[in-house]
């Protein structure tokens, strides 16, 4: 039991940690990436010096994000003089709690047994094995879209109390919005569920280790690439971000539903969108690419498609999931910051028109196609 | 009677093709254009080169100013070092930004030039480099050099200039004008 607890307080640890770090960091690799991608330096001028000297650490601008934060600490805490007590301080966190509890059921590594990785624990932990996850749940994607499907009220609430009409017009274009997209959302995941037969995420992860046609890794890209296409775009829509940053567009809406929200509530509404970058590039690396493993490998180590099997040490394979699963989502979290930054906006008709009339339409073929060939293939009544 | 409105159509006016239409591809031809970009400049930080169009600007000035930008102001010289300026405070009513302040002196000295500037002051924090001071200069004692003043600051009341700066320039050559003048003779009076 204690030790149970042990573990799972490192997870819980690790989980945050890792949030909060993508959190920070991802506003300083969009930053640099936009500048790279149109032949600027970017942001640089943030520095920490050294006490009692004058080294100053640049360190390519990482400091931004700890002046933001800092600035969003400090500033006046604004209030609009009408406005729903309640609901306006509830809503910042309605948006950020939900996301930060979308990643409890995603596996962040495989098994762990620490009895095998740690030697003077053995007696204490004997046996047992931990699956690296805050959560074993076998629900584990329908809670990963009930909780995502929570930050919509969130929007609205936000939308809603402020007592401005540019934040109820947000509010409002970020309900339909996202309601839309995450029926899209979650019929793009159904094409999986039919061929793995499981909600649970770490099973999922496992199932995508093997091979398919002999060679090409299990991963879901490659048995669902169309799919994989649906749910990045649906995602990225379910984000809120260009080019669907309809509720915020500030052409139109100047901040959209948090007009009103100043200093540290309104940094929690981008921190809740920075995080949700890297929920759904977690998602989507869990998804489709094989989650915390590299291609052909398991709990074990290499399983290479020519039928010889690499062995790898307890220790090098948890250390090898880890880095593996944080490059993937890092990776996936780059790709997002491309799209936002090379696509323009739609406009708000287009948004519904897509999902509606596009995306769910393909959705629902892709899964029809591949119900019948999975009927087909394996001859079993569905 | 209802007004119809027929918006304008333009020769040029731009169409989609079926390609376009498809908006998947273009969308796809756009992730590829910015990826390149990417890429391409990222390859160049990493090997050490610079990967940035722009500069990083108070340690690093562009080299590539055109010849005729407007870039800080210079106090024209006669050929004894005092500067050509008669202090008639021409170029301080026509600044569109008042940045230009002139104290005159009197010297009597000098007849083909008895007023002269004792100060002679520009407050770049302020200044919008439009040139109009050259433009109205009767005495062609204010010139604009290709060079930035290069004042960054956290303090706008460091970002003037004064007659000491403004007398640095001391160019051998000036294709366009001759200078300095080339007869040492005092100008007659007019």
């Amino acid at each position: 039991m204690t030790q149970d607890l042990v573990v799972y307080a490192v997870y819980i640890a690790y989980a945050i940690g890792m949030l909060m770090t993508f959190g920070t960091v991802l506003t300083w690799v969009e930053r640099k990436q936009a500048a790279v991608m149109s032949d600027r330096i970017g942001a640089n001028r943030a520095y920490v010096r050294i006490p009692f000297t004058q080294v100053k650490l640049i360190w390519l601008g990482l400091f931004h994000g700890l002046a933001d934060g800092l600035k969003m600490l400090v500033k006046e805490d604004w209030r609009p003089r009408t406005y729903d007590a309640l609901a306006y301080a509830l809503a910042p966190w309605v948006v950020f709690t939900p996301v930060l509890l979308v990643f409890a059921v995603i596996p962040f590594g495989g098994a762990l047994e620490p009895a095998r990785l740690v030697p003077w624990l053995a007696d204490w932990y004997g046996q047992r094995s931990y699956p690296m996850q805050i959560a074993r749940l076998d629900a584990g994607l329908l809670i990963v879209f009930a909780f995502s499907g929570l930050t919509v009220i969130g929007a609205m609430l936000a939308g809603w109390s402020s007592n401005n009409k540019f934040s109820l017009l947000g509010g409002l274009r970020a309900g339909s919005q996202m309601i839309s997209y995450e029926l899209v959302m979650a019929l793009t995941v159904l094409g999986l569920l039919l061929i793995w037969g499981t909600v649970d995420l770490d099973a999922m992860v496992r199932r995508q280790s093997g091979t398919v046609l002999g060679i090409l890794p299990a991963w879901g890209l490659v048995l669902q690439p169309f799919a994989a296409v649906l749910f990045m775009t649906a995602a990225i829509a379910e984000n809120k971000r260009i080019p669907f940053d309809l509720p915020e567009a500030e052409s139109e809406l100047i901040a959209g539903y948090y007009t009103e929200y100043s200093a540290m509530k309104m940094g929690l509404f981008m921190f809740a969108e920075f995080i949700e970058i890297a929920i759904i590039g977690a998602l989507f690396t869990t998804l489709f690419l094989g989650g915390y493993n590299l291609p052909y490998m398991d709990d074990t180590g290499f399983n290479l498609p020519g039928g010889t099997h690499v062995a790898l040490s307890h220790g090098a394979v948890v250390v090898t999931q880890l880095v593996v699963f944080l490059l993937k989502v890092l990776l996936v979290c780059s790709f997002q910051i491309l799209v936002r930054w090379s696509l323009p906006r739609f406009r708000y008709d287009q948004v519904l028109t897509f999902a509606w009339k596009f995306m769910l339409p393909l959705a629902l073929i892709n899964l029809t196609v591949t119900a019948v060939v999975l009927w087909l293939v394996r001859g079993a009544p569905l | 009677m209802t007004v119809r409105y027929d918006r304008k159509r333009y020769w040029n006016e731009p169409t989609l093709g079926l390609w376009e239409r498809a908006y998947l591809p273009e969308i796809v031809r756009g992730l590829a254009l910015t990826s390149r970009v990417f890429l391409r400049n990222m390859a160049k930080w990493v090997t050490g080169r610079k990967g940035a169009l722009t500069t990083y600007y108070p340690e690093e000035t562009r080299a590539d100013y055109a010849p005729l930008n407007r870039g800080k102001h210079v106090l024209t010289q006669r050929p004894d070092g005092k500067p050509q300026c008669v202090a008639c405070n021409l170029c301080a009513t026509v600044c569109p930004a008042k940045v230009i302040e002139i104290e005159a002196g009197f010297d009597p000295d000098d007849a083909a030039h008895p007023k002269f500037p004792r100060r002679f002051e520009i407050d770049y924090s302020r200044c919008v480099f439009c040139g109009l001071c050259v433009e109205v200069c009767p005495e062609d004692a204010i010139r604009m050099a290709k060079e930035t003043p290069n004042l960054p600051s956290h303090d706008r009341h460091a970002m003037w200039l004064g007659l000491d700066e403004l007398l640095q320039w001391q160019p051998h050559r000036d294709p366009a004008k001759p200078y300095p003048p080339r007869d040492s003779a005092p100008e007659t009076p007019r």
